[in-house]
């Protein structure tokens, strides 16, 4: 197992290294100069060359991407160009933030997933399949700002239930698990969910009613099991592939989606991420993606090692 | 009395557009200590009649007539808890692929002390020992390690061979075999044959064995009975059934394997056409259009069952024409 650990960290160093030239590579591939938003338009070549000389642009390339992974390696990933705080923090605080409205999403998403899928595929057919199966389709394909919006129009204009927007109650500092916060959460939270909660019930009920049909469940019932004797086999087939996709599906989550945080001013990644990108902050774009996808990376590496522990049929060498 | 007894069971299966008549008024007797081999080809019925002794076919989706009694229990009757405490305990299956009917993510040991302590009670550890005790009884080599083996770490044969330790391990009475060596190599399968024969002794269970290999049935039964679209056409002691066939069927299906007299080279005999079509029979005897004894006669008429010799049966009406093999 310990083998099987370092081998698969070992895998991870390559991903991890391509993400970041990626990261690196952004600031010469987009468009335009990359100190376009920090010189006036009237900037002297002079001028310009200093700076380039103070960013480091006139090293050569390599020289470049060494000292941005040194300096990233040791948690400094630079300043933002528009509020010239750390990049570093600015991300943290967006991903804590982020983190809770994904996890709380996911929850939610799985939970009513798999409750959804598991009865779709045990009563294949039924009009209660088709019932989830038609509440899954409408869940991944509806727009989810728009679902957001027609949420905070019923929940907050109309009913006055739940606030619309933010974290919390105004002034309050940092994420607490108090009521008022959690109301908070709720909306953009069930908005969120939809997009798991649709992809875990079509996966689920697919999982399910495979695995149903494969002749150990009905040598099971020969064998004199009860209904919840062969569920609990089912479950325990199902689960490795299960945690596979809530474990993407936390990943993708933790992008933060730009729509929904930005309907519900929830200043999470997908919130840096637009501003980022709209105030062609390119140290802010270059620090979020690069956390992120380590995040992605990680997240890969749990869900690889816990399915290996569910399932004995998956390699461990 | 006999262990099991089959009284015009009929299966239909009714999930499709059009009824499939699977079974069709299947009677049959399987004394304490007997082995009965179901013989047939796919689609005959043998499998789902076997699986209907347990109630395994889809309730939403068949429909099953008939009475079946196993053990002295109407299974028929049997619901909920009744019914679970049958399956595995009175009555239990093996399967042609031990690879599908294992579960792949239990290890065997815990597969069979589940079943166990499902219907013995006690505890984990007394399960763990009965499984023991079985994998020694069917000899799996390093039986101790091997019950902590997930099925696809075993071999085809030593799976078959756990598959087995399952279905004996609460001391059933009736042992339903679905053709349980197909899946395995030549080899093995002889030494599964010959493991189940002795088993099937010591236990003295009363045993179906379905399967499309008649010199399986003849290897491990008693008597064979022969299926054809989901109705036995024959049945008699197995001496009787090879030296002695009386239905079409049952030639063709004894010249089609290959004997010791074929010559090199020299083509195989084998029934022309297909089984029909379950879901639209046509009257009469099934097997007519696929007959080379058939008359006009056998398009009409569903022959009956009728006594050719004492304990031989035959559903034919040209049973007297099969009498001086032809050709």
């Amino acid at each position: 197992m310990t083998l099987f650990l370092l081998r698969r960290l070992l895998y991870a160093l390559p991903i991890v290294l391509g993400v970041s030239l990626v990261c690196f590579a952004l600031v010469h591939i987009a468009p335009g100069d990359p100190l376009i938003s920090v010189l006036p338009p009237d900037a002297t070549d002079e001028v310009r060359a200093r700076m380039m000389a103070a960013y480091g642009f006139d090293r050569p390339y390599h020289e470049q991407f060494l000292l941005w992974a040194w300096r990233a390696l040791h948690g400094d990933l630079g300043m933002s160009i528009a509020t010239a705080r750390p990049v570093a923090s600015e991300v943290i605080r967006a991903v804590g933030n982020t983190l809770i409205l994904a996890v709380a999403a996911t929850v939610i998403g799985f939970a009513f997933g798999l409750l959804f899928g598991v009865v779709a595929g045990y009563f294949r057919d039924s009009w209660i399949d088709k019932a989830a199966s038609t509440l899954a389709v409408v869940g991944v394909s509806v727009p989810h700002y728009w679902l957001g919006m027609v949420l905070v129009i019923i929940f907050s204009s109309e009913l006055g239930w739940l606030p619309a927007t933010g974290m919390g109650p105004s002034g309050s500092s940092g994420w607490v698990p108090d009521l008022e916060h959690l109301k908070h959460l709720a909306l953009p939270a069930l908005t969120m969910s939809v997009i798991p909660m649709g992809i875990v019930a079509r996966t689920t009920r697919a999982l399910v009613a495979e695995i149903l049909s494969q002749d150990f469940v009905g040598a099971l019932r020969a064998k004199g099991l009860s209904e919840g004797g062969v569920f609990r086999h089912v479950v325990k087939n199902a689960a490795p592939t299960a945690i596979a996709v809530m474990g993407l599906q936390l990943g993708y989550l933790l992008g933060g989606s730009i729509l929904i945080e930005t309907v519900f001013s929830w200043p999470g990644t997908g919130f840096l991420l637009n501003n980022a990108i709209f105030q062609r902050d390119l140290p802010l774009l270059q620090g979020t993606i690069l956390v992120l996808a380590l995040f992605f990376v990680v997240l890969n590496l749990v869900v690889d090692v816990v399915q290996t522990l569910l399932d004995p049929r998956i390699q461990r060498a | 009395m006999s262990a099991v007894e089959l009284q015009g069971l009929n299966v239909t299966f009714t999930g499709g557009t059009k009824p499939v008549r699977a079974v069709r008024g299947v009677d049959l007797g399987v004394d304490r200590g007997e082995t009965v081999a179901l013989l047939g080809e796919s689609g005959s019925g043998k499998s789902v009649t076997l699986r209907a002794l347990l109630r395994l076919n889809p309730e939403r989706k068949s429909r099953i007539e008939g009475s079946i009694r196993v053990a002295g229990q109407d299974v028929m009757a049997l619901r909920g808890r009744a019914l679970e405490d049958f399956r595995g305990k009175v009555a239990s299956m093996i399967f042609q692929e031990p690879s599908l009917a294992l579960d792949p993510v239990y290890t065997l040991g815990a597969q069979i002390a589940e079943t166990v302590v499902k219907h013995e009670g006690g505890s984990r550890a007394a399960g763990w020992a009965r499984a023991l005790e079985l994998f020694r009884r069917v000899r799996i080599p390093e039986p101790e390690r091997r019950l902590n083996a997930y099925p696809h770490e075993m071999s085809g044969g030593m799976r078959q061979r756990a598959m087995i330790a399952l279905a004996l391990a609460c001391r059933p009475q009736v042992l339903l075999a679905d053709e349980p060596t197909t899946a395995l190599d030549a080899t093995v399968q002889i030494q599964v044959l010959l493991l189940l024969r002795e088993l099937q002794r010591e236990f003295g269970l009363a045993t179906i064995f379905v399967t499309h290999d008649i010199g399986v049935a003849v290897e491990v039964a008693d008597r064979i009975a022969v299926m054809y679209a989901g109705r036995i056409v024959e049945t008699g002691p197995v001496r009787e059934i090879i030296r002695n066939p009386r239905h079409p069927y049952t030639i063709g299906l004894l010249r089609a394997r290959m004997g010791h007299e074929q010559r090199r080279g020299a083509r195989l005999e084998a029934i022309p056409g297909a089984p029909p079509d379950l879901s639209a029979l046509p009257p009469g005897c099934a097997f007519a259009p696929r007959c080379r004894f058939a008359e006009p006669v056998c398009s009409v008429q569903d022959p009956a069952e009728e006594a050719v010799a004492p304990q031989h049966l035959v559903r034919c009406l040209r049973s007297a024409a099969t009498l001086a093999p032809a050709g």
